[in-house]
């Protein structure tokens, strides 16, 4: 493998009886938007926080660029954190906020400010400079914390949950400016987030945590399209489960027998299965294509009646009762038309038909 | 991966993780100086009286072998016992007086005044900042023979001659204690109350309860622990004062606090003080505990 | 109070808190009546207007001595406490630190220790450590009866402090000391002043430790004790108690505006 800029290496965290981070071991490539995803309490705070120094691993070795830091307290690492509460110095005004870490770096007051402007034009905020604290919206704060940590020019950028606090559009506006701000500079970002969408948006590669553990590692396309786990794909974004039975396996096709969606072929699995073994079959809500006429004896179709549904503007979520299957199906389509809401009524018939590399199958034990 | 998970570090470097990795550690060691001044001043001192109560005064030495004898004196004459039953008395009206005095005061600035709280607490604490020895005094001169209330009544006709028995009783300690800690008692009532978040009192009368309920279901036990510190720090203090007693008690209204003062003054028995002091200790925190017990049944039969 | 009463049904409790102002305040107003008050004897009725014993005041070395000696003694103990107590509130306040209940009530002894009692122990181990007393003495006991009152104002004031703000400077190359000094102590200076102000009280006015501990050196409240048995030179100490007392609401009115002003510094300018 190439040379990291973070490397984990076994790293636990416990405290007291509580494991926060269980035997965590991956690297962080150089330039990349790494994203630790996970609900609150999996430990990917913690995990960040003993990346920044402030938490020390009760085992194992985090290397930054080539270096163990566990001897290493916050001040001397070559990283910088973007708080989730941006933690924006009140009694100091935008420009030393945005100078404070620079006391030892050795410029005069020229160059200092020089180099202030320039972050303060890359935030978007010239002009901002004799702002206080307290004179700040929440997005100027969140980029008065980026140009803070961005001028000290870390090896890797922390951060943590920096977007929470953000109402939604703005939220979407900083994700946009936030990606285009990495790949302009070209650092490496560790983002932590719960918010899955978020993660996907911003990432090259996302960490997929819970209970301390790290549960997957892949781009964003592969962890919602072939995710690893059953965990991973009921985490990310809906999934529709289906136990079944591998009836017959070669290299790019199978079939599965399931009771409530009948025998399915699979192309393009990633899972490496045999015949006779057991499996959940997963479908996204949006792979499947409800139609109201009897389409006759196709392959991967299932017929049912309407259940409830939920109109979401852009889309519309409704649910299928399946002869076979206690729990509806969440099926999604794209309000393509005005007039598509009159398109679904209560207990009508409805078959669901799916492409067969839309599906998914996972091992089940 | 060509590293090792850990190249074996330095012994310093070790001990400095460790370090950093311990919030104990790093808590404590913050904390030192002043657990060292603490134990040095405090602890040392109580110790030191503590084994002072178990020697003998021999003119101006001390004989350094364990005895008894002082505490068979305090329990043989019963003057001390009297006494120190009687400062109790007076500490436990003086905080009885200044809890009840401070409470609706207390109330009254947490609810009923809505801006500028932080003038009425100033408005409040004004009057201590003259010399605690000068408001003992003042009351001196609103009871004495020619004071306030004598010269007062006089000239309205009330009486025709002054009152002797204002001055120099345990009424007189009572009333001046109560004063000169009023302060004390209303801060932390005041703090206890303003913490209660008023949903809670809406919440109560949503479900039911009169105003009054309210008052005594609700608020009444949350700001307890408010009523609690603020009895502790006028009661406990004050059983050992000895300057009110002095200047307003006369004979009839001596506390513990002369006979302490005493031993160590004209009476010249520093071990026999030091046993009073500890008996008295002890009195006062076995009643704390009688008295924190009571809160505690109160606030359980309550809620 | 509220708005909508009529003025001739009012607030129970507003009554109240007339009759209660009237009770803590009426007993120490007579004081500064009496400082003007042209007759030797604190006694009524009042003789006529006089500012002589002002005048006496300023001409009573004994006095004036007495009063610096408790100012050097005040401002050793305010410094000396706060420093203590806010090292300890910072220690309490951002370290998870075992037996926290336990050292804080060890602290906080003083608070509810009988001052005599305070006095005799420290009396005996001084004298047993053969150490003279004097206004050292003194000072070390008050601030043993102040480091309380410090970590109390600090603790307050240091409960509502971001962590992540300390956090901040160290992730931006801040030592610990730097980082307490850039962003912790500018942070908590109002808690420090009110720290400071409170303990200098404390000490200036505290008499049981001080008249046990010292030898010689009078503070200004055993000037005051002595002075109390000795009714003529009581009239100049009813001066100077006046005379402080208008300069402490200066300080906290002066302590107050600078407060408020300095709330409105932050906002515009920063530094």
């Amino acid at each position: 493998m190439s040379d990291p800029i973070i490397s984990f290496q076994g790293v636990n965290k416990r405290f007291g009886q509580v494991t926060a981070v269980d035997n965590a071991s991956f690297d962080i490539q150089r330039g990349e938007f790494f994203s630790l995803l996970g609900p609150s309490g999996c430990g990917k705070t913690t995990l960040l926080r003993m990346v920044a120094g402030f938490e020390v691993p009760s085992e194992g070795e985090i290397m930054i660029d080539g270096q163990p830091m566990s001897a290493t307290p916050p001040n001397h690492r070559p990283v910088n954190m973007v708080f989730q509460n941006y933690a924006i110095f009140p009694h100091l005004d935008v420009r030393n906020n945005i100078a404070f870490g620079m006391r030892k770096a050795g410029l005069t007051r020229a160059e200092l400010d020089k180099r202030i402007d320039e972050v303060l034009e890359l935030i978007k905020l010239p002009g901002y400079g004799g702002r206080g604290a307290d004179e700040l919206s929440g997005g100027q704060r969140q980029r008065v914390a980026l140009a803070r940590a961005l001028i000290k020019q870390p090896k890797v950028l922390l951060l943590d949950e920096p977007l929470g606090a953000l109402d939604k559009k703005l939220r979407e506006q900083m994700q946009i400016e936030l990606r285009q701000l990495q790949q302009q500079i070209g650092i490496t970002f560790l983002f932590v987030t719960h918010d899955q969408e978020e993660a996907l948006t911003l990432s090259d590669r996302i960490a997929v945590m819970s209970e301390g553990a790290v549960m997957e590692i892949a781009s964003p396309g592969q962890l919602y399209e072939s995710p690893g786990s059953p965990f991973v794909a009921d985490f990310i974004g809906s999934m529709n489960f289906f136990e079944g039975e591998v009836l017959s396996s070669t290299d790019n096709a199978m079939t599965v027998e399931t009771g409530a969606l009948g025998t399915v072929s699979v192309t393009n699995s990633d899972a490496q299965m045999v015949s006779g073994q057991k499996a959940w079959v997963a479908i996204r809500p949006e792979k499947m294509q409800p139609v109201f006429s009897d389409p006759g004896d196709l392959a991967n179709t299932a017929g049912g009646t309407m259940g409830p549904s939920a109109y979401l503007g852009d889309r519309s979520h409704f649910y299928v009762h399946l002869p076979q299957r206690e729990d509806p199906v969440l099926v999604a389509l794209q309000n393509l038309e005005r007039s598509m809401t009159q398109l679904h009524k209560p207990n009508q018939p409805v078959w669901l038909q799916w492409a067969s590399d839309a599906v998914v199958v996972l091992p089940r034990d | 991966m060509s590293r090792s998970a850990t190249s074996s570090p330095s012994l310093g470097l070790s001990l400095r993780r460790r370090f950093l990795a311990s919030e104990a550690l790093r808590g404590f060691s913050l904390l030192s100086p002043t657990l060292l001044a603490m134990v040095f001043g405090l602890a040392m001192p109580l110790l030191v009286l503590f084994s002072l109560s178990f020697w003998l005064q021999d003119y101006v030495d001390f004989i350094k072998t364990f005895s008894w004898k002082n505490y068979a004196d305090f329990f043989a004459k019963p003057i001390y016992g009297v006494i120190l039953f009687k400062s109790i008395k007076i500490s436990g009206m003086v905080t009885l007086a200044t809890v009840l005095l401070a409470y609706p005061m207390a109330y009254f600035i947490a609810f009923r005044i809505q801006k500028n709280k932080l003038v009425w607490l100033i408005l409040i604490t004004v009057p201590f900042w003259t010399s605690y020895l000068l408001r003992v005094f003042a009351w001196k001169v609103m009871l004495g023979y020619n004071g306030v209330v004598n010269s007062g009544l006089k000239s309205i006709g009330f009486i025709s001659e002054p009152l002797e028995f204002l001055l120099y009783n345990p009424m007189a300690v009572t009333l001046t204690l109560a004063h000169a800690w009023a302060a004390f008692a209303i801060l932390p009532i005041y703090v206890s109350l303003e913490k209660i978040d008023r949903s809670l009192l809406e919440a109560a009368r949503d479900l039911g309860e009169n105003a009054f309920m309210t008052f005594v279901r609700v608020t009444l036990p949350l700001s307890l622990p408010g009523v609690i510190a603020a009895s502790l720090l006028v009661f406990i203090p004050t059983v050992g004062d000895y300057v009110t007693p002095t200047l307003v008690g006369g004979p009839s209204g001596i506390m513990i606090g002369n006979i302490i003062q005493s031993m160590f003054g004209k009476a010249f028995n520093w071990p026999l003080g030091a046993a009073i002091s500890v008996m008295s200790m002890l009195t006062v925190t076995l009643m704390v505990c009688v008295f924190l017990w009571g809160t505690h049944r109160f606030r359980r039969r309550v809620a | 109070m509220n708005a909508n009463r009529p003025w001739w049904r009012p607030d129970g409790f507003a009554v109240y808190a007339i009759i209660y102002l009237t009770f803590i305040y009426l007993p120490v107003l007579f004081l500064p009546l009496f400082s003007f008050n042209k007759s030797k004897y604190i006694a009524f009725p009042l003789k006529g207007f006089t500012l002589q014993w002002y005048q006496k005041m300023i001409n009573t070395p004994d006095l004036l001595e007495a009063l610096m000696n408790s100012v050097k003694v005040g401002i050793t103990v305010a410094i000396l406490s706060t420093m203590f107590g806010l090292l300890a509130a910072k220690a309490v306040t951002r370290y998870r630190i075992p037996g926290r209940g336990a050292v804080m009530g060890f602290i906080m002894v003083p608070l509810v220790i009988p001052g005599i009692i305070l006095a005799i122990s420290l009396l005996i181990l001084i004298t047993q450590l053969d150490i003279p007393l004097s206004l050292w003495t003194v000072g070390f006991a008050h601030m043993l009866l102040c480091t309380p009152f410090a970590m109390l104002v600090l603790i307050s004031r240091m409960e509502g402090f971001d962590r992540s703000l300390e956090e901040a400077a160290l992730d931006l190359g801040e030592n610990a000391w730097m980082t307490f000094w850039r962003v912790t102590f500018p942070i908590v200076l109002p808690g420090i002043i009110a720290s400071l102000l409170l303990t200098f009280t404390i000490s200036f006015d505290e008499f049981v430790l001080a008249f046990f501990l010292t030898s010689t050196d009078p503070t200004l409240p055993i000037y005051i004790w002595s002075s109390l048995r000795f009714p003529l030179k009581l009239p100049p100490v009813l001066a100077l108690g006046a005379t402080i007392f208008v300069l402490s609401f200066i300080v906290v009115s002066f302590a107050e505006w600078i407060r408020r002003r300095g709330v409105k510094l932050e906002s515009s300018s920063g530094i």
